[in-house]
């Protein structure tokens, strides 16, 4: 590409929103999922507690899974194989599942945020069905299942450096939803 | 069978967003060496007390944003003539302009405004453009980016998309307690209104041939499903709620369909055509790789779509009759994805990964031949302007997305602020009436 001289000419494009309104309107058909959203204002002269979020990996427990086990799998990038590691995890997870015949889980899966969106909809997608397949072939039933892909758009944390990146390559196991 | 919901979004065209969504600014960041050289003089008016709209002001904007033309400062203006035979051709020489607009607005007797407008050739002295158009009190920005558009079309024999649109996804928030809205601006990011929001995650708008709707992916439900919005009313008809992903929304050239990626009960994605009308449901792609992304042919008779069939993402294209076999497009890299079809049908822009970096890159349909245009890391969701000279994009810039603009050649790149927030996966509207 040639290289040409920059102009660097900042132009204010001003909207025409009618200033000083708040938006704050969801419309009714959206989120019902807004469970989660929480206050918006904040309380006058006190420091705010922030509303805690379960962390991923956290114990089951609280969330109706098996006892003191992770729900989060991790990723290689590109890669949708279940690792090694993480047998013990699927099969804690079955087994809960395969006594527990009428819990039922989403399994989530997402990817990091590099690439086009769609197709990491699909990649994540792959991800979801790689645990899937693994939970039911040790025993969870097929109905107590429901597979989710949010692709990249759900991070687990910020950022677009490899240490995020990996964090964010993963399939929960959502219990109670 | 799908159950068919239509819900009134509430918040509708009406309503205009508050601060939320604060200034866009426009930066170019690289020019042309030869952009035109014009001057624009505010029109004359009429009435009494200050005009109405300061159109003069909106054209300067529209043509310098473009990159293409270096209008002259108002206040580097030594005269200001309101009519072609006012203009001095002479001394328009010695500020080294190309082009002068000259004009008048003037109230007319029924309630609306008259924007008279004249385009003059400083080199022949000759009146290139002359048009009165009667406008309503409230189309007066409208009819601004009308007058762009005609300066535009005259000088660079291209028609001008100043009076468009743009749709895209706004997010903002931490990463576990986002809100999501899909918005609606003028092409210059002004008159913002807001389509849907949510606390889940919202995708893929599309923009229907008329200009009339827009389809999106929505995960509101819980899981993820296509949607059809009508603009004017607001009405939200769910279209698609298959079982597994329903995603990557394209309507055909005829606006009676709709190109979708679904992986139904299987789970593996593929490329399906939607009928509108009666929910008539063709499979397009069949085979254990990833197909997503479809993009429709400027004849409408086949698509376009990423597949990962050779390993990694490619673009194919696949036509639409009975038995046809995809052929691979891009052979250029290990990584081509998310096609989207230049309006003459010529050119494919792709995200393309390019020495490490997801980049904007055009695909000649003809020739072969990938040209990287932008030069971000984590560029990605290209949209042509219905004129094919621009594309918009995502950028991630800081951490945070922001929207970009690159001319088709790659000469020309813009970047778009906002002041808060990640604006992304834009996509830019057909011509509008």
């Amino acid at each position: 590409m040639r290289v040409l001289p920059a102009l660097a000419i900042v132009i204010g494009v001003l909207m025409l929103a009618g200033c000083g309104k708040k938006a704050t309107t969801v419309p009714d058909g959206a989120g019902s999922t807004a469970a989660g959203q929480g206050e918006t204002g904040a309380a006058a002269g006190e420091g705010q507690v922030g509303e805690g979020r379960e962390l991923p990996g956290a114990s089951g427990a609280a969330g109706g899974g098996p006892t003191g086990v992770a729900n989060v799998i991790y990723f290689d990038f590109d890669r949708s194989d279940i690792r090694p590691e993480y047998a013990s995890l699927i099969t804690s997870h079955a087994k809960f599942l395969a006594t527990s015949g009428s819990v039922k889980i989403r399994v989530e899966g997402h990817t990091d945020e590099r690439g086009s969106r769609e197709y990491n909809i699909a990649l994540a997608e792959r991800r979801a069905q790689a645990v899937r397949s693994a939970l039911t072939l040790q025993g969870a039933g097929d109905t107590q299942l429901t597979t989710v892909s949010y692709g990249e758009e759900r991070p687990a944390v910020a950022g677009s450096d490899e240490s995020a990146y990996e964090k964010n390559r993963r399939v929960e196991l959502v219990y109670g939803r | 069978m799908n159950v068919r919901r239509i819900v009134l979004v509430l918040v509708v065209m009406a309503l205009p967003l508050g601060t939320a969504v604060a200034q866009l600014t426009v930066q170019i960041l690289k020019g042309m060496a030869e952009s035109v050289p014009i001057a624009i003089v505010p029109l004359a008016w009429d009435g009494s007390g200050p005009p109405p709209y300061d159109v003069a002001a909106t054209v300067q904007a529209d043509l310098e944003r473009s990159g293409r033309f270096r209008p002259l400062k108002r206040e580097q203006l030594l005269e200001q003539p309101h009519a072609a035979s006012e203009v001095d051709t002479a001394d328009w020489r010695m500020l080294k302009v190309d082009y002068v607009l000259v004009g008048r607005l003037s109230a007319l007797a029924d309630g609306r405004y008259e924007i008279r407008y004249e385009l003059v050739s400083v080199a022949s002295g000759e009146r290139l453009l002359g048009t009165a158009v009667p406008v309503d009190p409230k189309a007066l920005k409208r009819a601004s980016h009308r007058v762009s558009d005609a300066v535009y079309e005259r000088i660079l024999g291209v028609r001008g998309a100043f009076a468009t649109r743009i749709a895209y996804v706004a997010v903002e928030g931490p990463v576990n307690r986002r809100s999501y809205r899909l918005i609606v601006s003028d092409a210059d990011g002004a008159n913002e209104r807001i389509v849907f929001g949510s606390p889940d995650p919202i995708m893929s708008p599309a923009w229907s041939p008329d200009g009339r709707s827009l389809a999106y992916v929505s995960f509101h439900s819980g899981l993820s499903a296509v949607y059809v919005q009508t603009l004017t009313t607001g009405a939200q008809v769910q279209v698609s709620a298959k079982s597994g992903i329903n995603g990557a929304p394209a309507y055909s050239p005829d606006g009676t369909q709709l190109a979708l990626a679904l992986s139904r009960r299987d789970g593996n994605v593929d490329v399906y055509v939607l009928t509108l009308a009666n929910q008539d449901l063709k499979r397009i792609t069949d085979d254990p790789a990833i197909d997503t992304e479809p993009a429709w042919s400027a004849d409408g008779r086949s698509l376009y779509f990423t597949s990962d069939r050779a390993g990694g993402p490619q673009v194919y294209q696949v036509g639409l009759e009975p038995g046809a076999r995809a052929k691979r497009v891009t052979f250029d890299g290990g990584y081509n994805a998310r096609p989207r079809v230049s309006p003459d049908g010529r050119q494919l822009a792709v995200v393309t990964l390019d020495r490490g970096g997801y980049r904007i890159a055009g695909l000649d349909l003809k020739q072969g031949g990938l040209q990287v245009l932008s030069g971000g890391q984590l560029d990605e969701s290209p949209s042509f302007a219905p004129n094919g000279a621009d594309i918009l994009y995502t950028s991630r810039t800081g951490g945070r997305d922001t929207l970009a603009i690159v001319s088709s050649d790659g000469r020309i790149q813009r970047q778009i602020a906002a002041s808060s927030g990640e604006l992304r996966e834009a996509a830019w509207s057909p011509f509008l009436n």
